[in-house]
Formats: C-alpha cells, sequence, structure tokens
C-alpha cells in the first residue's frame, strides 16, 4: 500500500561531496537538496528525468506530487523500492490532474478544518506528452477550468517511450517513431504538427504558462518558483529529449535540448496573466535541420520536407514574438 | 432520537452525507443521481456543509478526485450511477487495491445500449469484481443509515476500503418515505473522525501506488482478498452499533418469513420489498414460501447465506442483470456456486427480471416463482419478454 521513502544513503552523500569539489561554476542559490534520488531506472541521458530532478528541486520538500503513469513513474516505483524523497502518488495514466485536484481540494478542507499543520504545500502534477496532451488532456483541462491551485508540468519527450516510441499528438511532424514510420505514403513519418499544448493552457486563461527545458536550467527553476507563487492552475511544458526514443547518443541530450530552443523548434516563453514573453530569443534562428542533423528519427527527411518543417517553424516563431512584442522591443 | 420526515431518499442521503461532515464531494451529474449530488452541492453553497464540492468534468476524474482526497486524510464522497460507473470503473478498481477508503452513493441503473435511465443491477454487476465492500438497500431509511455504516465501516484502520452502497435508480432514489434522521449527536458517537494509517503530507513521506511486478503483485492481490474477508466483522459490528443508536438491526442476510419455506425467493435491493408481498400472498394461501435478502454482497456472507438456503427445497433468485452467453446471471452464478458443495442443497432456478426500469409487481413474482418450479429450468429464464 504504501513504503516509506528513504532518505539520502551516506554512500550517496559522500557521491555527492566527491562531484561537488567537481562543480567548476557554483551556481549561487542551487538547493542541494535532492528530492529524487539517484539508481532509477532510467535510460542513459535522460534528459525528462533531469527536468524532474530541476522541477522538485525549485518546489522544495513541502509539496505533495501526483504523477501520470509513464516513463517517471516506471523508473522510479517498482514496489517496494521508491525514488521519491517526497510525498508521491501514482493512480492510473490519463489522471494526474485529477488526482491532484482531489490532493489539493482534500488538503484545502483538512487545513480549513485544522486537521493538518497549517502550512503551504505545493501541489504538483506531472504527466508525459501522452498522459497530458492525448489522455490526459480532458482531466488536466477540467483542473485549469476548476481553478485548482497546482503546477501541472509536462515532461514531453515527443511520443510514448515507455511502451516503445509510438505516435503521440506531440510528436513533431516529420518524426518517425514506431506508430508513424516514414515510407511511400507518409513519406515524412509523423504527418501531424505537434499540438501546441502550451496555447491550449494559456487559452484556459490560468494565471501562468510556461515552456521550459532542462538545457536551461535556470529558466527551468526560475518558471517553477513562478508557479509556485500564482494563486490558481499553472502549466509548465517541459521539452525533454529521449536519446533512446530519438535516437540520439545519450552525451548529445542536453546538446539537442539548446538546439530545439535555438532553431525556434521549441521557444522558450511564458504568458503571464495573459502577457505573452519570450524568454530567450536568439539573434538569429539556426537552420532546423542543424536541429535535425544527428536525430536517427528525423534521418528519412529530405530537402523538401525540411523546408516544409523550416517554413512552419519560422511562421510560428514570428508569431510568438508578435504575441510576446518582442517585436516591438528592439 | 431524530425526527421522522417524509422526504425524497436521495436529499435524505445527501443530508446523512452531510451529517458525516464529509471532506471532499467530487461527482458528475448522471441521472438518477443527480438529487444526492444537486443537494450536496446546496449545503456546501449555503455553509452548511464545510467541505470542497469539485464539479469534475467527467465521472473518471471523479473518481481520480476521490482517489488523491482520499489519500491526503480527507473523508470522501461520490455518487454515480451506469455510464458514469462504467467510465469511472478503470479507478474504481485501483482505489480499492490501494485501500483507499471512500463512500460512493450508486444510483442502480441500466448499462446502454439502448439508452436506458432506469433501473436494474447491470451496472453494479460491471464492478462486481472491484474489491469493494458493497452493500445492497431495499427502502429509504435503510439508504439513510447505510452512508453512515458505510463511512465508518471504510474508515476503520482494520478495513480501510472504499464502500459502495447500491440504491436503486427512481424505484429507490426518487421516492418520498418517512425516514427517521440521526441528530449530531448520535453521528459524533457512531462515526469516529476519519484517521488513516498513511497520508501524503510532507511532513511524513510515503510512495503510493507503486507499481507491483510478478513477484510482488500475487501477494498485492491476495492482500486484498484478505483485508476483503476480515472486513465482514466489522461490517456486522457497526450494524450492531448501530442497532443501539437507532433499535434497527441490520444484517448481511435477511430473511422474510422464511422459517419452515419450501421455496425462498433470494433478491437485493428495493425488489425485495416487492417479494415481500408476494411471499404474504403465498403464505395467506398456505404455500411454504419465505424471502432472503442479500443485503452485503461483497463480502459475500456464506455460512449466513448457506445457513439461510439449506432448510430449503427450491430457491428462486431474481437477478436484475444479465450474463449473455454466460451459464447464468451473476446472482444466481454466485449462488449456485456457493451452494455446489452442500449435501442438502436446494434447486436453484435463475429469473432474470426488472431489466431497464421493466416493473416488476407482486404478481410478476408469483407468476416467475410458478413458472420457474414448473419448468425446473437448468440454466437462465428471461422473464416478460415480449412475444
Amino acid at each position: 500500500m504504501a513504503s516509506v521513502a528513504n532518505g539520502v544513503s551516506m554512500m550517496e552523500k559522500k557521491m555527492a561531496e566527491t562531484e561537488k569539489k567537481k562543480v567548476i561554476k557554483p551556481l549561487k542559490n542551487f538547493p542541494m537538496e535532492e528530492y529524487i534520488n539517484s539508481g532509477h531506472r532510467a535510460c542513459q541521458g535522460c534528459a525528462e528525468v533531469l527536468a524532474v530532478r530541476h522541477v522538485l528541486k525549485a518546489i522544495g520538500p513541502d509539496m505533495v506530487m501526483a504523477m501520470a503513469t509513464g516513463c517517471m513513474e516506471i523508473i522510479s516505483s517498482p514496489y517496494p523500492y521508491t525514488s521519491w524523497n517526497v510525498p508521491w502518488i501514482h493512480v492510473a495514466f490519463e489522471n494526474a490532474a485529477a488526482v491532484a485536484s482531489g490532493v489539493e481540494s482534500g488538503l484545502k478542507a483538512l487545513r480549513r478544518k485544522k486537521r493538518v499543520p497549517d502550512k503551504d504545500v505545493t501541489i504538483l502534477a506531472m504527466g508525459g506528452d501522452g498522459g497530458t496532451t492525448d489522455i490526459g488532456f480532458q482531466a488536466l483541462s477540467g483542473m485549469m477550468e476548476r481553478g485548482h491551485k497546482i503546477i501541472y508540468v509536462c515532461v514531453d519527450n515527443e511520443a510514448y517511450m515507455n511502451t516503445g516510441i509510438q505516435r503521440s499528438s506531440s510528436t513533431p511532424f516529420g518524426a518517425t517513431t514506431t506508430t508513424s514510420p516514414a515510407g511511400k505514403v507518409a513519406p515524412a513519418g509523423q504527418m501531424t504538427w505537434k499540438k501546441d499544448m502550451t496555447a491550449i493552457a494559456a487559452a484556459h486563461g490560468i494565471p501562468y504558462t510556461a515552456t521550459a527545458c532542462p538545457t536551461f536550467f535556470n529558466d527551468l527553476q526560475k518558471k517553477i518558483l513562478k508557479a509556485k507563487e500564482v494563486q490558481g492552475p499553472s502549466y509548465i511544458h517541459i521539452l525533454s529529449v529521449c536519446p533512446t526514443g530519438w535516437r540520439v547518443p545519450p552525451q548529445k541530450a542536453i546538446e539537442y535540448g539548446q538546439l530545439a530552443v535555438d532553431t525556434g523548434v521549441f521557444p522558450l516563453y511564458e504568458v503571464e496573466n495573459g502577457i505573452w514573453k519570450l524568454n530567450r530569443k536568439p539573434k538569429e534562428l539556426k537552420p532546423v535541420s542543424e536541429y535535425f542533423k544527428g536525430q536517427g528519427r528525423y534521418r528519412h527527411l529530405d530537402e523538401k520536407l525540411t523546408a516544409e518543417i523550416q517554413e512552419k517553424i519560422t511562421a510560428r516563431w514570428n508569431r510568438l514574438v508578435e504575441l510576446s512584442g518582442a517585436d516591438k522591443e528592439s | 432520537m431524530g425526527q421522522k420526515v417524509g422526504i425524497e431518499v436521495s436529499i435524505a442521503a445527501a443530508d446523512a452525507v452531510g451529517l458525516c461532515d464529509v471532506d471532499v464531494v467530487a461527482a458528475y451529474p448522471i441521472t438518477p443521481q443527480t438529487h444526492v449530488v444537486e443537494h450536496l452541492a446546496e449545503l456546501c453553497a449555503s455553509g452548511h456543509l464545510d467541505a470542497e464540492f469539485v464539479p469534475v468534468e467527467s465521472e473518471h476524474s471523479a473518481m481520480s478526485v476521490c482517489c488523491g482526497s482520499a489519500a491526503v486524510g480527507a473523508r470522501t464522497f461520490t455518487a454515480t450511477s451506469a455510464q458514469g460507473l462504467a467510465l469511472m470503473s478503470e479507478i474504481v478498481f485501483i482505489a480499492s487495491s490501494m485501500r483507499l477508503p471512500m463512500v460512493m452513493f450508486l444510483a442502480n441503473r441500466a448499462l446502454s445500449a439502448p439508452l436506458s435511465i432506469w433501473n436494474d443491477h447491470s451496472d453494479t454487476m460491471m464492478v462486481r469484481d472491484c474489491g469493494w465492500i458493497q452493500v445492497f438497500c431495499k427502502n429509504g431509511q435503510e439508504v439513510y443509515d447505510a452512508i453512515f455504516h458505510a463511512f465508518r465501516v471504510a474508515e476503520d484502520k482494520r478495513v480501510s476500503m472504499p464502500v459502495m452502497i447500491n440504491v436503486d435508480g427512481f424505484g429507490l432514489t426518487h421516492v418520498i418515505e418517512p425516514i427517521e434522521f440521526w441528530t449530531k449527536e448520535m453521528v459524533k458517537e457512531y462515526l469516529p473522525p476519519f484517521e488513516p494509517l498513511y497520508t501524503l503530507h510532507p511532513d511524513k513521506v510515503v510512495t503510493m501506488g507503486a507499481f507491483g511486478m510478478p513477484e510482488i503483485f500475487t501477494e498485492a492481490k491476495k492482500a486484498l482478498d484478505v483485508a476483503m474477508w476480515n472486513s465482514a466483522p466489522v461490517v456486522v459490528e457497526a450494524w450492531n452499533e448501530m442497532a443501539k443508536l437507532t433499535g434497527r438491526q441490520y444484517m448481511p442476510v435477511e430473511t422474510y418469513k422464511a422459517d419452515g419455506a419450501e421455496t425462498l425467493i433470494l433478491a437485493m435491493g428495493s425488489i425485495c420489498e416487492t417479494a415481500s408481498i408476494a411471499v404474504d400472498r403465498f403464505r395467506e394461501a398456505g404455500k411454504k414460501v419465505g424471502l432472503v435478502n442479500l443485503r452485503l454482497w461483497r463480502p459475500l456472507p456464506k455460512d449466513e447465506l448457506r445457513k439461510a438456503l439449506s432448510g430449503a427445497k427450491d430457491v428462486v433468485v431474481l437477478d436484475r442483470a444479465l450474463t449473455p452467453g454466460g451459464a447464468n446471471s451473476p446472482l444466481t452464478a454466485e449462488i449456485r456456486s456457493l451452494m455446489y458443495g452442500e449435501t442438502a442443497r436446494p434447486n436453484i432456478y435463475n429469473m432474470v427480471a426488472g431489466l431497464g426500469g421493466r416493473d416488476v409487481t407482486p404478481e410478476d413474482i408469483t407468476t416467475m416463482l410458478e413458472k420457474a418450479l414448473a419448468d425446473q429450468h437448468k440454466g437462465y429464464y428471461i422473464y416478460g419478454v415480449r412475444g
């Protein structure tokens, strides 16, 4: 039914100390505490679990977390083990937002009735792109519409990686997956455009929506801290490079995160009380072909398809620049 | 003792939930459950009940919200019906396996298709194996009392399981009956505060809902089964305690004029009140017919049932659900299987009746009983099909 999460072991503490010495440039105010333990079963180079680590560091220990079925759940909780140093619940695939709604409502009532300690507890809900943009879409929309004070984080690795790299509505146009293979009839592989979940979340009129990427972990943590402070729901969409599913070398995950942002494929922005703001605006966008290069999932793309994608990415970027008023700044 | 009032059963049930000082109500509207949640919404809006009313966007989310709120130690209630139960059924199974106490008011209604808002037991039979404690009620007072009982049993540390109260849609949910209310003092005496063994809170870190590899899955399911059987004495104890407070004694299996009966009618829910009229008429005609009302469906009160049935020559089971292509319908299957090993076992006949709100009158019950005894059909018979 429930197992108590272990604290950080002595060995891990020692390891952390050794690693600390190797840090070239220590970050100011960077939280040293770990809320997801090492020893989990994530693939090598998984940028998603890195994203989770940063999210938790930013929130701190006073939280309750509801997680959807998916990679992060399955790597962290084979009974009787757990990687979580925070109160954590997993119920099913499509309902992290609803379970979190229950956690939030329950704690709210209990606090009002003085049956739990009178302190602020951040409620975090988390799901992958499948658990968020597909099967968990309705529960998430309900959570945002009802106004629960919950941070919902989508860790987006752009396909159902846990079940073996099947396409989701968050898989980008042109990427191959096991259910969107490239062939004569479907030369691009995935023939549909990535669902713009962040814009959909923002359209709910919630106080805070943002995109993030663990490559830019300071930006990511800052956004989580902002989300923590707002009164009401917040939605953070985190692009998480998946070396296994994207067919890139594990040591390249951070690099591809950077490329996704700097090519405009995954712009970093936030929508705060309806005001759109670009958080990273390169002087000139790199061509998308630089991002595609070396990714196995894009290997089949020819020049024509690449140009088609480039056109769409540029148009989307320009619209975002316009929305955020960044075109008027310079 | 509380006041006796003429009131719609659904409203009374909602008042009972309010008296229990529930913390979280999460529900999605579906006929014929609506009056329960409408009244709870009113109680919350008017400040009579200090609870979080979560008007979810689906039943799936209703049950998910309930899991979350029960996990933090909040007293949790939901209500649904038929299609709603079908939609939330995935999570219904998880709630029990995670041992999350909560109470569900299930307004029994037929599963589509064809779409029907009317009463039968196909919805509840769909989740027969969900691992919830499941009780049936035959009148409004029982429904009202069942709310207090359900919270007490569900939240008991020896149990820690969800409880489902089956209430026949319309035939019971929407009727106005004289119901004796409980006072706040009675509830306080009967229902202790909810203090679960584990809750989700930063002050004590726990992981809930870890996944089970094949090495542990069977053990987890065995644990649920053991917990289910262990709940039986607590269910009975809670009824006995209630009897001391209210004078109304409930039992897992109840009989009516069953002493010395050669033929027994066995059923669950409000149809038992109709059947009792048929029994009276048989008795008046000098026929030895009695009634067995199965109140506690899960955990099945095996010994009490065997005891109640073993003296009879024939048992006619009135089933309000159908198992298309099966050996027999759900309730009968259970009874036949239970009695199979008995040396003195009665003939057990399976009448399927009252599907999708088809009215079952005392005359129908008389006809069914006579037909069952005449035909001695070994399978099942769907009563009242138009030729």
